[in-house]
């Protein structure tokens, strides 16, 4: 699984990095989490509202950071 | 009623007398701090929930065609109701110009969007009644779109870093949230905007309670009174490098006005303050050369001193 983070490196990418990384871990999935912060590479996602998390190439949040418990989700769901 | 149970819960059980500079303080801090939490807690879900239906890529492609004046009136109103935070600046201004909004009309986004929100609108409606909330989003509307119809008539799309024109911007494909997605992001946000701005709030109506009980009366008439015409440029001066939303602002401003700040001036304090900051000028040096973020700060300034002015002329 490839988990992205897209940011500025702004205070809520980084709670977002943290929480994927929780939710990662209580799923026992082993995947690293990159972040982006080059806007070059944001914006191939189409994305416009930071931070948004990416799942194998698929923008599934952007603008907001989801808790821990709907991340578990979310990263359950490409197991 | 809340403010008799106010008077009687600091005269009656705290024992503090009427009329003292410390009865008076506390009074008015019991009386505004749980009013205005509890005003916004249930804006911000409202707002929140109008949002969910307004998400920036669809602005986009709502501006992107169409008239270019209409795009600046269009722009500055979508600004109150697109969210936005500073982070998001740049990739918003990137996505806005790539898919063919001119501008002039990105413009008068990025300077509505910051400046007209939930937040300042219900703390002025909160503690100085919806005339003058609704004079604010006027007033910051006019200074989107007048910023913008100039910036964009000067053609500075050579100004504009280069590598903005050359990104390439994929198309993230969103799923429409369900009804049940709206609401439990719209609980979220007022978590997250209460657990972000409580302490601001609190403490801005701490110091407008302290201005309030301490300052003598028509401490500022002269110096910020509408006499001085100086007042409104000052203001607005001392506004721009400051960097605080609008929670922490309007209390301070209201114990302000109380002393003798001119509507007008008080007006342009707050634009200035929660439209153009350090910090936002850091992060759209991205995507700006030098001398159009100067230029930007310079006309958004000019323009909100002018409306300063027009206030106070209009209500004097």
């Amino acid at each position: 699984m490839d988990v992205k983070i897209l940011g500025s490196g702004c205070c809520n990418c980084n709670t977002l990095e943290q929480n994927a990384k929780e939710a990662l871990a209580e799923l026992e999935i082993s995947a690293e989490v990159a972040h982006v912060t080059d806007f070059r590479e944001i914006m191939k996602y189409g994305v416009m509202r930071t931070p948004a998390l990416v799942v194998d190439g698929q923008v599934k949040v952007a603008g907001r950071v989801p808790t821990k418990a709907e991340l578990v989700k979310l990263l359950g769901e490409g197991k | 009623m809340w403010l008799a149970f106010v008077k009687w819960l600091s005269f009656s059980v705290l024992g503090l007398s009427p009329g003292t500079r410390f009865g008076e303080a506390v009074a008015f801090f019991l009386y505004d701090a749980p009013k205005v939490l509890f005003l916004l807690a249930t804006v911000v879900f409202i707002v929140a929930v109008i949002r969910s239906f307004f998400p920036p890529e669809r602005t986009k492609r709502i501006l992107a065609g169409g008239n270019e004046y209409a795009g600046n009136v269009l722009a500055a109103l979508l600004g109150i109701v697109t969210p936005f935070c500073s982070c998001s600046a740049v990739p918003l201004f990137i996505g806005f110009l790539e898919s063919g909004v001119p501008l002039g009309v990105t413009f008068s986004f990025l300077i509505s969007s910051p400046m007209v929100n939930e937040v300042a609108l219900v703390l002025l409606w909160g503690l100085f009644g919806w005339k003058v909330a609704l004079l604010y989003v006027a007033a910051g509307v006019s200074v989107a779109i007048v910023a913008g119809i100039i910036i964009g008539r000067l053609h500075l799309e050579r100004w504009v870093e280069d590598y903005v024109w050359e990104i390439q911007v994929g198309n993230a494909d969103m799923p429409n949230p369900t009804w049940a997605e709206r609401l439990a992001c719209a609980r979220g946000y007022v978590k997250e905007i209460l657990r972000k701005v409580w302490l601001y709030v609190v403490i801005g109506i701490g110091v407008g309670a302290f201005i309030h009980g301490y300052a003598p009366e028509n401490l500022l008439a002269r110096v910020a009174g509408k006499a001085n015409p100086l007042a409104v440029p000052v203001a607005v001066l001392i506004g721009v490098p400051l960097y605080s939303n609008a929670a922490g602002t309007i209390p301070i401003v209201k114990a302000l006005m109380e002393k003798g700040m001119a509507m007008g001036t008080a007006l342009s304090f707050m634009m200035a303050v929660t439209a153009l900051s350090l910090p936002e000028a850091i992060i759209l040096r991205k995507v700006l050369k030098p001398k159009l973020l100067t230029l930007f700060f310079g006309i958004g300034a000019v323009t909100i001193t002018a409306i300063g002015y027009l206030f106070n002329w209009l209500l004097g």
